[in-house]
């Protein structure tokens, strides 16, 4: 894949180059800040970007701007959202109803690489990647009452949001393909859902129902 | 007697300029004057009185806020600001009054000194008379029974003297630092400000060291091991490669480690997205980390000042915090709210739990010393059996 960064820590930008061409993508272009970093994407069009959410120059959410404007001018291009923290709020405005292409993670996922070049993966294939904190978050924060659904069914809930395939919950898990597509059916039923056939669809009704679409 | 004399011609002056000046206030020009011209001559007065009053009776009486003078165009035009000002009205009523309490006082105080020394020498008098007899109020008084009665009487007067002057004294100093000097209610709030400085100091202070112990016993030791285990690790990759990525391992996770529990310290001190976001977004997010179901409802547009935004963070951080680890609580309600502009914040934390909260403990108390801070003020209600109610107000400006 081709990929540009936009991060304004020379250690982080170098360690997240070599990583990524260690696992055979290119590198288009590696930027310390939103401005250049658009301009950049704007002339070059990547597979898929990943961004941080503080960079200067007033270090607070530039990141995600330059994101959302990504976002809305290049739908094709994947935008995987880096932070030290993750916030509900912010999820909710990357996300704003449509979850293709979009990721957040907190910034220790890169640590896990193969998760990490798989969240990319989704990212830039249109998918999405939410972070299981964000997901904990939103699914305590949701507006509908979650009672009825029994533990299992409440993790596979959340790795779903999450952005994962049935084959991804399957091994997470531990269980049988059969034994997830019983959960999903079983929660896209108790939560009243339309049961989706595409990952991303499916994504996007599980998000919808936690308040975020 | 000072006080009469100066009283008389103060008094009468203050009345006469007040009335010139304000009968001509319609024609701006003489009224303005001749009213500013009162009020700062009630200022001189007063300044007077308290300086009279240190060096007659030793009492020192405090003045007004120096901030409240030089309100004055040209020396004699009041500032508008003059108007409002308390001292201003406090110094004129003095005046006012500095007539009718000196006349009491010193007909009280006059009258009972000459009647003990009338009583006392009336025997002398009714001797002193060719035909004897002495007449006090259209009766005529005389014999020894009637004598020794007024010199009795003129004795407990005259012993009642000087503690009544004393008294009256101390009654007229009180009446002037009644106008003269700022409410004590101001010097109590000068008091409370002391108080809570104190405390916000010391609070501050130990938040320093929490952060460093916390960094310390955290995060610096996860990375001194994360450091030696890369360091073990390179050492046996050469000969035992199967050992060197089990400790590659244990860094990594190590590494993970240092990472989170920094993230918690960063929130803990300042949640960025308080800043990014504001208030509503914060405790959000906070809600949706707390184990006990919480409902946010900020009203909307609510922005205060950063302090102020911050401390009512971390009154809801803290409440929460409270409410997971004791409340036993299934469910809790946080409501902010603004009222007036820029008027003050409301926050409110309930929740349905077992209650017994106690405001004096070490987390409420540093709570309300950051809540004092700001200007704020913090209640608790916890009865034994809940539910617990924190409530916070908080000056928006």
């Amino acid at each position: 894949m081709r990929i540009a960064i936009a991060e304004d820590s020379v250690l982080l930008r170098e360690g997240l180059s070599r990583l990524l061409i260690e696992a055979g993508h290119e590198i288009v272009a590696a930027e310390g800040d939103a401005d250049r970093f658009l301009r950049s994407v704007a002339a070059s069009k990547p597979d898929a970007c990943v961004v941080d959410v503080r960079m200067p120059p007033t270090f607070t959410d530039e990141g995600l701007r330059a994101a959302l404007v990504v976002r809305d001018q290049w739908p094709d291009v994947g935008v995987l959202v880096l932070s030290q923290w993750v916030e509900e709020r912010y999820a909710t405005e990357l996300i704003a109803g449509r979850p293709h292409g979009v990721g957040y993670l907190l910034k220790d996922r890169v640590a896990d690489v193969a998760e990490f070049l798989d969240a990319l993966r989704r990212v830039a294939e249109g998918g999405s990647a939410l972070d299981p904190e964000v997901v904990a978050q939103l699914l305590a924060r949701s507006r509908h009452p979650l009672g009825e659904l029994t533990p299992r069914e409440r993790e596979v809930l959340a790795l779903m949001a999450e952005g994962r395939s049935n084959a991804a919950i399957a091994q997470t898990l531990v269980v049988g393909g059969g034994a997830v597509e019983k959960h999903i059916n079983n929660i896209f039923t108790k939560l009243g859902l339309a049961p989706g056939e595409r990952d991303h669809r499916r994504v996007l009704a599980v998000l919808r129902y936690l308040g975020t679409g | 007697m000072a006080g009469l004399v100066v009283g008389f011609a103060v008094s009468i002056a203050t009345v006469i300029c007040l009335a010139v000046g304000v009968v001509f206030i319609p024609l701006m020009l003489v009224g303005v004057p001749v009213v500013g011209l009162t009020l700062r001559a009630a200022g001189w007065f007063a300044r007077f009185e308290r300086a009279r009053f240190a060096l007659f009776l030793g009492t020192r009486i405090p003045g007004w806020q120096p901030a409240a003078r030089a309100g004055y165009r040209w020396g004699i035009v009041p500032r508008w600001r003059v108007y409002r000002e308390r001292a201003t009205w406090a110094e004129i009523g003095y005046a006012l009054a500095r007539l009718p309490v000196s006349l009491v006082t010193a007909v009280l105080s006059l009258g009972v000194w000459s009647v003990a020394l009338v009583l006392l020498t009336l025997p002398a008098y009714d001797r002193s008379l060719p035909a004897g007899g002495a007449l006090v109020g259209g009766t005529v008084l005389r014999g020894t029974p009637e004598m020794t009665a007024s010199v009795v009487i003129g004795l407990l007067l005259l012993l009642a003297a000087a503690p009544l002057t004393r008294g009256l004294a101390a009654a007229d100093a009180a009446f002037a630092r009644l106008l003269l000097s700022p409410p004590s209610d101001l010097a109590a709030r000068v008091t409370e400000l002391e108080i809570s400085r104190e405390r916000v100091v010391d609070a501050a202070e130990a938040e320093r060291r929490r952060i460093e112990r916390d960094l310390h016993d955290g995060a610096q030791q996860r990375l001194v091991a994360l450091a030696m285990e890369l360091g073990r690790a390179k050492a046996k990759l050469a000969d035992d490669v199967d050992a060197a990525r089990e400790l590659v391992d244990q860094a990594h996770a190590e590494a993970k480690a240092a990472l989170t529990e920094l993230r918690d310290l960063v929130r803990g001190v300042h949640p960025p997205v308080l800043t990014d976001r504001g208030l509503d977004a914060a405790l959000s997010g906070l809600a949706a980390r707390c184990p006990v179901p919480v409902n946010v409802q900020v009203s909307p547009h609510v922005r205060p000042k950063p302090a102020v935004e911050a401390v009512a963070y971390f009154v809801v951080a803290e409440a929460l915090t409270n409410i997971a680890k004791h409340s036993r609580a299934s469910q809790a309600t946080v409501v902010v709210e603004g009222h007036g502009y820029p008027g003050t914040l409301h926050i409110v934390i309930t929740d349905d739990g077992i209650g017994g909260a106690d405001p004096r403990g070490a987390g409420l108390r540093g709570l309300a010393d950051r809540v004092s801070g700001v200007d704020g003020k913090l209640s608790v209600e916890s009865p034994s059996g809940g539910p617990t109610i924190i409530s916070a107000m908080l000056p928006v400006g």
